[in-house]
């Protein structure tokens, strides 16, 4: 008990838990969680984790920008969250000038965060949440704006899932069947433009790839089944808000830190539990880094 | 030597004074010929001569500057389940999040907009197609445990399952050991037996095909010709395509090999 105090547990977190501001902290975070679940696969397959970081620093000087002209900072952050991502998404297929790009325009917009914030004097707040989050300040107003959010994003995911899914896993045989390989890149850094706002008023800039991306990697490495893995992913992500938000009502942490921490140490544990299965599996069927060429094992005997 | 297919009239492929450009780069002109449907024909050349381009501009994917192309007598793009391709490395971005079978159903669904599962029907044809490159075994399992060769049956699986007419293969023997190699190949050919499907494979090394193919296009000092094979497998021809001299000898049962000349 001595260890639990000096850790700065709370006698009365399950209080905490049932105040009105809690309650807003759950369900924004949850449909933030939902929305990642949904999001992450595609962006794991994609490679797009760069561009999904990216994104969240542009939307950076969006929100200080709004502070000094006075209108809501989730406004800017939504025009320059949509922006960048039609700029990534009309740059093509490239990926290593979209890597040079992205990262080149990501370190300029966080100065112009940074400068657009030292012009402000009282939105050094806005800077904190939008780095960082904070979920424990959601309000009745973002919880509207979260689950419209979510609507939209669920809706068009549905519409575009199998070309989408097709474009992603297999382009260029997508592209030779007719899929809109191009159209469908736009529209899906639009859709990941929308899951970074919301989760970047939920976990911040700088920690929003534990709920978007390592949730979906971990359930990449529980089932090769994509609509599986984006449940798992959702799973993931939901409890690490539900676990982190408990966690930080009982020792007063911030929050943001905790769901980072549950959905980073579930990765490690399940990618441990991978790790030693497959040294224990013979040899040709690991085949996770196994080149073609080092592969071409007898094509009838899988096992050898 | 083509057989011929009451059914199918239109030649597989016929360019009219057909020109590619790239950017603002000429990439070959000047490409009159016909393929016949049902044959197995090679499309060779030098490395930049434009055998993608060919190959894009038959999918659809490159208008051509000039000229006028049909396949199977239609505009290319128009029918994008007649004609089934398999890139040049296959499955190498997200072999890892997807299981073969799911692939290979991709072939069939994957232009259908919005949700909902894949039919009895749609599930049954995906069976029929993985046994038919015997794949069945290894159909479970995620694309990037597989070996090369296992890798490229579920590319042909994945390619045919929309019962295409054409079948594309590009480079689909490179990076594959030898016994692979000729494993894939009798798979060309019984496929071909089987399915009568028009075949067009780009090659460098056309050794482990040459008993199968009818003809072959060739891309010679900037312009798309085809010919028998026959007419193709010459020292000449083939020393001026590659640049490099080459030599066709005959094994002793009385097949053709190229080889690097002496």
């Amino acid at each position: 008990m001595t260890a639990l105090v000096a850790m700065g547990y709370q006698p009365h977190w399950w209080t905490i838990l049932g105040s009105p501001f809690m309650h807003n902290a759950l369900i924004g975070g949850t449909v933030v969680a939902l929305a990642s679940g949904l999001m992450g696969y595609f962006i794991v397959v994609r490679r797009n984790a760069f561009a999904s970081h990216a994104l969240a620093h542009i939307g950076l000087p969006g929100a200080t920008g709004a502070v000094l002209l006075g209108v809501p900072p989730v406004l800017g952050l939504g025009v320059f969250c949509v922006g960048g991502a039609l700029v990534i998404g009309a740059m093509g297929k490239r990926m290593a000038d979209r890597d040079v790009v992205t990262g080149t325009v990501l370190a300029f917009a966080t100065g112009l965060g940074l400068f657009f914030n030292s012009l402000a004097t009282k939105s050094s707040s806005t800077m904190t949440n939008v780095l960082f989050g904070n979920l424990l300040a959601i309000t009745g107003d973002q919880l509207v704006g979260f689950s419209v959010l979510f609507a939209i994003l669920t809706l068009c995911v549905g519409l575009v899932y199998r070309p989408l899914l097709y474009s992603s896993v297999n382009a260029p045989v997508a592209e030779a069947k007719g899929v809109p390989v191009r159209a469908l890149s736009v529209v899906f850094m639009v859709l990941l433009a929308l899951a970074v706002m919301m989760a970047v008023q939920a976990v911040g800039t700088l920690l929003l790839s534990a709920l978007l991306i390592t949730p979906a990697a971990t359930g990449i490495m529980l089932t090769p089944r994509p609509s599986r893995a984006m449940a798992i992913a959702a799973v993931i992500s939901v409890v690490s808000v539900w676990v982190g938000l408990g966690a930080s009502a009982m020792f007063n942490v911030p929050p943001s830190f905790l769901v980072v921490t549950v959905a980073c140490g579930i990765w490690l544990a399940v990618w441990s539990v991978d790790r030693a299965r497959q040294s224990r599996r013979p040899a040709g069927q690991s085949g996770v880094d196994h080149p073609v060429h080092a592969m071409a094992a007898p094509t009838r005997c899988p096992t050898k | 030597m083509f057989r011929s297919d009451p059914d199918r009239g239109a030649a597989a492929l016929a360019l009219t004074g057909v020109s590619a450009v790239r950017g603002r780069r000429l990439i070959w002109s000047e490409a009159t010929f016909e393929v016949p449907a049902g044959g197995i024909v090679a499309l060779i050349g030098a490395n930049g001569a434009g055998k993608t381009t060919l190959l894009h501009m038959i999918l659809g994917l490159v208008p051509p500057a000039s000229g006028e192309v049909r396949v199977f007598g239609r505009r290319p793009g128009e029918d994008n389940d007649g004609i089934g391709y398999v890139p040049q490395d296959y499955g190498a971005t997200a072999g890892e999040a997807i299981r073969a079978r799911d692939m290979v159903t991709l072939g069939l669904t994957g232009r259908r907009w919005a949700f909902g599962q894949t039919n009895p029907a749609q599930r049954q044809r995906v069976r029929e197609i993985l046994a038919a490159v015997d794949a069945t075994d290894f159909a479970e399992r995620r694309l990037a445990q597989l070996s090369g060769g296992q890798r490229q049956r579920i590319a042909i699986a994945e390619a045919l399952v929309s019962g295409p007419r054409m079948l594309i293969l590009d480079e689909p023997l490179a990076s594959l050991d030898l016994r692979s190699q000729r494993e894939i190949a009798s798979l060309l050919g019984r496929l071909h037996r089987e399915l009568g499907v028009t075949i067009l494979v780009v090659a460098h090394d056309l050794n482990p095909l040459l008993s199968l193919l009818d003809s072959a296009i060739y891309l010679l000092d900037g312009h798309p010709h085809h010919a028998s094979m026959t007419d193709v497998v010459d020292d000449a021809l083939l020393t001026h395509l590659y640049g490099t001299p080459v030599q066709v000898v005959h094994t002793p049962q009385g097949e053709p090999y190229m080889r690097s000349a002496p």
